[in-house]
């Protein structure tokens, strides 16, 4: 595990409830944890609404102050240095979503390249309606990796559809997925698969990542 | 694959426009409803459209009369405080009886007010939209699948009636994420001879405008167009209705407030209060009929909003005040939660309303 794990992809592939899952998981083997927020477009849906399950786990969080408040600016967390400055912490970086976002990353991209000891995960998801096929999501790898003027390591395919998610859905994005990686050249590193869909998919693919939601409102069910 | 696709709620509005035919879009980027202009931008040029990112609100609705007026499916999009700045746009529209489609993913007000979500635009939206008598049809969508097929519908009811469809959407219904199809069936096309595409010399020319020089004749445009009001109160009006056959306590709500009194509903019905919603899809025209029908055999109703009161006015004349009517409302950027909406169901079950 390198000390840097950063995730971008395209706006809504899941970016943030991985960033959460990954920084819990490394909490959770007793590492010395942190979660940066560099998100600069979307103001709703950041790593602050799990604050209090990343705060009990130990994980120290980076985030605007803005972040989930009325002040719709684009505003990136004064901490946001620690991130290369302090090399006791494994971090891990929720980038804002495509090429836009991923445009905040380039003040941190010199430090990083430096040490070189990180991974970029491309997060992606083929039911998001602009990247239904491997060939869309070129387009948004070539896009982020010049904004960032970082490249990818890796990807993570995140193929869901929410509540809705069936074994076969999990089973053709992993083709997808498999395809992406060949054309971008790029090791598909995990599929990840809600946890309770994980005993019908397992046998079938490569990969499996359990994984679990961590946002939910009394709305949601309908 | 799935035929479904996981989309948030503003990228639904933006597709089904273009699936319902819409290739002109004019806005300017606001706070709960931005992915809409976003998602335009980046499709409108792959299918020849036109996305453009005006200067600002009041210069992207006198654009939309403009395709309007030409005969072309049109739309515009805002958030609150940049709807208010196109309702004199709004009241053009209705004075020269254009088609077009308007959102307005409401967010906290009044003022700047705050980006999270709320339903306070609804005395805007249902009465008070710009100056002079008229009405919009406004439709309000309680998921994000419905976002998709409520812009689809208004571009046609806009067509049918000449008139301008809102869609009154909020920040939650506009930035959540859920499974759509996308199947929307066939577009359905509608002559326009009133519409100016040039005469080459044909016919004699199309004029769309609002200003009369006679009262006698504006006074007559006022009336032919109410006595289109009054067909489609007949004949357009939707609603849904969940366990409110034989509901003691009738919720009415629609929107985000809806899903949250469905599940308050059922806590309901679990505890032995017979309690059941209505939700108007369409806010004009309001169910009216629907709700006396239910004032039958309901002791009282709760209009649940995320405003200090609004849509209650119009259960309270649609049951002509026929029974108690109770409000249960967050306001702010605030949701009512489940429990809440449950504590006011039962306060109304025990106490009959009465205060």
């Amino acid at each position: 595990m390198k000390r840097v794990t950063l995730f971008a992809g395209h706006y809504g592939s899941g970016k943030t409830n991985l960033a959460v899952n990954c920084a819990l998981a490394l909490a959770g083997q007793g590492k010395k944890t942190l979660i940066a927020d560099l998100d600069i477009v979307n103001p709703y849906f950041r790593t602050r609404d799990s604050q209090a399950e990343l705060e009990k786990a130990g994980v120290r969080i980076i985030v605007s102050p803005y972040a989930n408040s009325n002040v719709d600016v684009p505003a990136l967390p004064d901490e946001m240095y620690r991130v290369v400055d302090d090399k006791s912490y494994h971090a891990v970086i929720d980038v804002g979503g495509d090429d836009r976002g991923a445009l905040a990353l380039g003040r941190l991209a010199p430090a990083l390249k430096e040490e070189n000891d990180f991974d970029m995960l491309l997060v992606v998801n083929f039911f998001r309606p602009l990247t239904q096929t491997p060939e869309s999501v070129m387009q948004v790898i070539r896009e982020i990796e010049t904004a960032s003027s970082m490249t990818f390591t890796g990807i993570v395919n995140n193929t869901n559809l929410g509540s809705q998610t069936r074994a076969e859905d999990i089973l053709s994005g992993a083709q997808k997925a498999k395809e992406l990686s060949r054309l971008a050249r790029l090791p598909l590193l995990a599929n990840c698969v809600r946890e309770d869909l994980i005993p019908s998919v397992r046998d079938q693919m490569e990969n499996a990542q359990p994984i679990r939601l961590h946002f939910r409102a009394d709305w949601a069910v309908f | 694959m799935s035929e479904k696709v996981l989309m948030k709620g503003n990228e639904a509005l933006a597709e089904a426009a273009i699936m319902a035919g819409c290739r002109h879009y004019f806005g300017y980027p606001i706070t709960p409803q931005t992915e809409v202009a976003a998602y335009l931008a980046k499709r409108m040029p792959q299918i020849g459209g036109t996305f453009l990112q005006a200067e600002s609100e009041i210069a992207a609705i006198n654009m939309v009369i403009g395709v309007a007026s030409a005969g072309k499916r049109v739309m515009t999009s805002s958030s609150s405080p940049g709807i208010s700045l196109k309702s004199e746009g709004l009241s053009y529209l209705a004075g020269c009886d254009l088609p077009a489609l308007v959102i307005n993913v409401q967010r906290g007000g009044p003022g700047l007010g705050g980006i999270q979500p709320s339903q306070s635009d609804y005395f805007h939206a249902t009465r008070g939209a710009g100056h002079g008598d008229f009405h919009m049809l406004v439709l309000a969508p309680s998921s994000v699948q419905e976002m998709a097929s409520l812009v689809f519908k208004g571009f046609d009811l806009a067509d049918k009636y000449r008139m301008t469809t809102m869609i009154l959407a909020d920040g939650t219904i506009g930035q959540m994420m859920e499974p759509v199809s996308l199947d929307m069936g066939e577009v359905r096309e509608y002559d326009k001879p009133w519409a100016v595409t040039g005469t080459r010399g044909e016919r004699k020319h199309n004029i769309v405008n609002s200003l009369s020089l006679l009262p006698e004749e504006l006074e007559q445009w006022n009336i032919k167009r109410y006595e289109r009001y009054a067909q489609i109160e007949k004949t357009e009006t939707m609603y849904e209705s969940f366990m409110a056959d034989d509901a003691d306590i009738v919720v009415v709500a629609f929107g985000v407030a809806a899903r949250v009194a469905r599940n308050a509903i059922l806590a309901a019905r679990e505890k032995g209060i017979k309690a059941g919603l209505i939700r108007p899809i369409t806010l004009w025209p309001f169910p009216k009929a629907a709700l006396k029908e239910a004032a039958k055999h309901a002791k009282a109703f709760v209009s649940v909003e995320l405003s200090m009161g609004q849509m209650i006015e119009d259960v309270e004349l649609a049951i002509r005040c026929s029974r108690p009517v109770l409000l249960c409302s967050r306001v702010g950027g605030m949701i009512p939660t489940p429990e809440e909406v449950l504590a006011k169901i039962e306060e109304a079950d025990k106490t009959g309303g009465a205060e």
